[in-house]
């Protein structure tokens, strides 16, 4: 029994835009209402669920993605403004053949548990090790002369935007730092 | 032949799948024709609905219904009251779900979830807990099956008797579980059956609800829950979500993915309930303990009574001739509160062992010192020797490895520039049970092996454990095992929850392996696929009653900003007794979980109840604060080699629960030590604290 039948269209065309980015290397174009969020095009309409919604506000962090290379919450995302744009989800981190060196260190020190938040940390790990590469200070950096060191201290404060209430954080740190420090 | 699987650090089986995204939660399975579900709760704390009007949602764009208890299939009234979801005009508190709106797209169906207008006739309503409620009553039993009260000897004589004494008061507020997936069903109707892809601690519960509801033969139903995004208790039982996704799914004919919001997670899904807890502790000059008293208060709702066993643990934790304990309980026009991460030992171990950091003061005792003079080898409750019970060697090396010995006790002693330092210790213990499971293990002819058990896992590596498990039961390597969990069409399994689901599921994983070896010892060809079933009800209900815990220490350093009030945790550190350990791995990513957990109770969360509405103000994850990554500079989890031949095959004594039990306790301890201020109401912030005279 359906109450709308005839209801199926989501929206009409003028409340819908094409939009054309790439999405993991390759161009993607979608027809889409202009209210669904990138998060939503991602996993609705691409087919690619990494990204997670765990509370469509931009609190939690589990949607996070590089959008043109920085991290952002896709939840807050509009997708007819990314346009022409490039984002890269979790399911673009891993080389070719194997696992990148954040993921292979987070299988290795066990940096999740129920895994939901884990594509968002790892998006954001990717984004925020840029950041420092750039010499881009956080809140906790006291030499703002100097390029910023990655202690455990500033990958805590620059991972404090990605909730997970499992509690991995010592061994997301760990991960991270292994990462960063490696030859 | 054990081949040394278990007790090996192993990284989780499905780690790969969850660090390349490929892990597929419930409502991330690929569905021809999917549509989507948005749950509506009530907009009024007690009412009856008198009108629904659906036009304008359903003149939407994208919306195909609206249902409502007027056109909501119908469903049979179960014992759950809860689930009996749109069946009657009604809001029995606000947020409960009162109508469902399914659309084309997720935006389509918000939209119209928006535009659906319900009109009330309120109620008058009572939402604020107190201990002078007039509402007040003695429930039948506490949670999940334990007496009310109990007493033994003469309390009020021997506390009046008594040298030293504590009467002390401690408030929790209300605790939201928050796992960072909401609860999330995709159900599908295919000839007369339902299929769900679920968020849940326990697909078999979840099974035998909907067929129940839904009056459909059980193997009608068929639950899937692959992956879990945590659950933390709220996802112990069936819950709202799926019930909604099942509805939604039946009448309009089509696949109906369903989500709850981060805000819907906030009241309809359970939360832990908030207390009011008197602790009296009375003891000799040398702190022996000589009379104890817990009187607990916490709420439920007006459909559903659940009564949070909050002293629970003061019958069996430390020995005193004169005991008392009691629960009572008021009904409230609130959510039904439900289980959350030790219910019960979570917030009646911060009272009690906050009590005892008080009478440590009072008495002059060390406090590592006061719980090992009051240690009891015989259960004080039941009167039994517990089975094992290490909570003074967990002290002991406990104290050891933070370097406790010479603690100066008197508060507001150590100072580093503005920070007040200070430390904090308390006990914890967690009931080791164990419920009857099934389990399936298959020889197949190139040598491998397939185990099938309908456990879940929801982040505890319960997968890996008995995968881990199973290896040493067959006595073959594990790369030849393979372990397939999550879906009620494997054998019979209990929920993961109450610490137990490792302790009962590799029971019936070991007994089914025995039994195939033996078949395959007395003949039975390898040629073709060999398989053994295993059901441990008979062994598991036949087991002696006999008192079993793991035990636990938690240690904490904090230090204060004297101007501030700002709390940090500088180190926070635990040695368990918990049985035998399957996986380092996965276990000390448990145990510091639960300690960080108990950090985030002690310093950050807080449900704002705002009376008028019978709801929470902060009911999303930017209010309602979670510990974060700055938050946590080091944890640190330990466990004691401890062997105990009378809690199952496995020896296992779960660990899911433990790490939270005190750590709250040794937090606000610590803080007291710091500060000279004793905060006897969770959360402990900052404005509790700069608001006492002569912090700095």
């Amino acid at each position: 029994m359906r109450d709308g039948p005839e209801n199926e269209t989501t929206t009409d065309e003028r409340h819908s835009s094409r939009v054309a980015f790439e999405v993991n290397g390759d161009r993607r174009e979608l027809t889409l209402d202009n209210r669904t969020t990138l998060l939503d095009a991602l996993r609705e309409h691409l087919g690619l669920t990494g990204a997670k919604k765990g509370c469509d506000h931009g609190q939690c962090g589990s949607c996070t993605v590089l959008l043109d290379g920085r991290r952002a919450k896709s939840c807050l995302v509009f997708t007819v403004t990314v346009d022409g744009r490039s984002v890269v989800t979790v399911e673009g981190l891993a080389g070719p053949d194997d696992l990148s060196p954040l993921q292979a260190a987070f299988v290795a020190h066990d940096a999740f548990q129920c895994g939901y938040c884990t594509p968002g940390q790892l998006c954001s790990a990717r984004g925020m090790l840029d950041e420092v590469a750039r010499g881009w200070p956080s809140a906790v950096t006291d030499d703002l002369d100097s390029p910023p060191e990655l202690t455990d201290a500033e990958i805590r404060e620059r991972m404090a935007g990605n909730l997970c209430r499992c509690a991995a954080y010592p061994h997301i740190v760990a991960a991270i730092r292994e990462t960063a420090t490696a030859p | 032949m054990s081949t040394g699987a278990v007790g090996r650090a192993h990284p989780r089986l499905e780690g790969r799948e969850k660090v390349t995204g490929t892990a597929r939660y419930a409502v991330e399975y690929p569905v021809d024709g999917v549509t989507y579900g948005w749950a509506v709760p009530a907009a009024v704390v007690r009412g009856r609905i008198t009108r629904v009007d659906t036009d304008e949602a359903l003149a939407s764009p994208g919306v195909l219904a609206v249902l409502h208890h007027g056109n909501a299939p119908r469903l049979a009234q179960g014992p759950e009251r809860e689930l009996w979801l749109l069946q009657e005009p009604a809001a029995h508190y606000r947020g409960q779900f009162v109508a469902v709106v399914v659309a084309t797209s997720l935006e389509a169906a918000r939209e119209g979830a928006r535009l659906v207008r319900i009109d009330y006739d309120a109620g008058p309503h009572s939402t604020v807990l107190a201990a002078d409620h007039p509402g007040l009553y003695k429930p039948e039993h506490v949670n999940p099956s334990y007496p009310t009260d109990t007493a033994e000897g003469d309390f009020d004589a021997g506390y009046a008797a008594a040298p030293v004494r504590v009467d002390v008061t401690y408030r929790t507020p209300a605790y939201h579980n928050n796992p960072m997936e909401p609860h999330a069903t995709t159900a599908q109707w295919h000839d007369g059956r339902l299929v769900v892809h679920d968020s849940n601690q326990g697909p078999v519960a979840v099974q035998a609800t909907l067929a129940e509801l839904f009056e459909l033969p059980q193997e009608s139903v068929r639950v899937i829950t692959e992956h879990v995004g945590g659950g933390f208790g709220s996802k112990g039982y069936t819950k709202a979500a799926v019930v909604l996704a099942a509805l939604a799914a039946r009448h309009v004919d089509r696949p109906v993915k369903l989500a709850l919001t981060r805000q819907q997670l906030f009241g309809p899904i359970g939360y832990r309930t908030p207390t009011i807890q008197r602790v009296r502790l009375a003891a000799d000059a040398h702190g022996r303990l000589t009379a104890i008293c817990h009187d607990a208060i916490s709420q439920t709702s007006t459909i559903r009574e659940f009564a949070e066993q909050t002293a629970v643990y003061t019958r069996s934790m430390y020995a005193a001739p004169h005991r008392r304990t009691t629960h009572r309980l008021v009904r409230l026009d609130v959510p039904t509160p439900f289980w959350m991460r030790a219910p019960g030992e979570c917030p009646g171990a911060y009272a009690l062992e906050s009590a005892m950091d008080e009478l440590a003061i009072a008495v002059g005792v060390d406090p590592v010192e006061l719980r090992i003079r009051n240690d009891a080898q015989v259960d004080p409750d039941q009167g039994e020797p517990f089975t094992s019970r290490n909570l003074v060697a967990c002290l002991r090396e406990g104290a050891q490895r933070f370097g406790w010995t010479g603690r100066d006790p008197t508060p507001r002693a150590r100072r580093d520039g503005r920070w007040l330092i200070g430390t904090g210790v308390a006990g914890s213990s967690y009931p080791a049970r164990a419920r009857p499971s099934s389990a399936a293990a298959t020889a197949r002819p190139d040598g491998t092996f397939l185990v099938r058990i309908d456990a879940t896992d929801i982040g505890t590596g319960a997968r890996t454990a008995l995968w881990q498990v199973a290896a040493d039961a067959l006595g073959v390597p594990p790369e030849r095992v393979e372990i397939r969990i999550g879906d009620s069409d494997l054998p019979v399994a209990p929920l993961a929850g109450g610490s137990m689901g490792t302790a009962s599921w590799s029971w019936a994983v070991i007994r089914a392996c025995e039994a195939l070896r033996g078949k395959l010892r007395e003949g039975a060809s390898p040629d073709t696929e060999v398989s053994a079933e295993a059901d441990t009800t008979d062994e598991v209900g036949g087991q002696p009653t006999r008192p079993r815990y793991a035990y636990g220490a938690q240690f904490v350093e904090v230090r204060v900003d004297a101007d501030t009030g700002e709390v940090r945790v500088n180190r926070l550190l635990g040695v368990f007794a918990a049985g035998r350990v399957v996986n380092p791995t996965t276990a000390r990513s448990q145990l510091i979980g639960g300690m960080t957990m108990g950090l985030s109770m002690a310093l950050h969360e807080e449900g704002l109840l705002d009376e008028r509405y019978g709801d929470w103000v902060n009911h999303d994850l930017a209010t309602y604060h979670i510990t974060g990554c700055a938050d946590v500079e080091a944890v640190e989890a330990y466990w004691l080699d401890e062997r105990d031949d009378e809690l199952n095959p496995a020896g296992v004594k779960g660990i899911g629960e433990i790490g939270i039990v005190g750590t709250a306790a040794a937090v606000a301890s610590a803080v007291h030590h710091a500060t000279g201020v004793r905060i006897r109401d969770l959360p402990i912030r900052l404005d509790k604290l700069i608001g006492v005279s002569g912090l700095a």
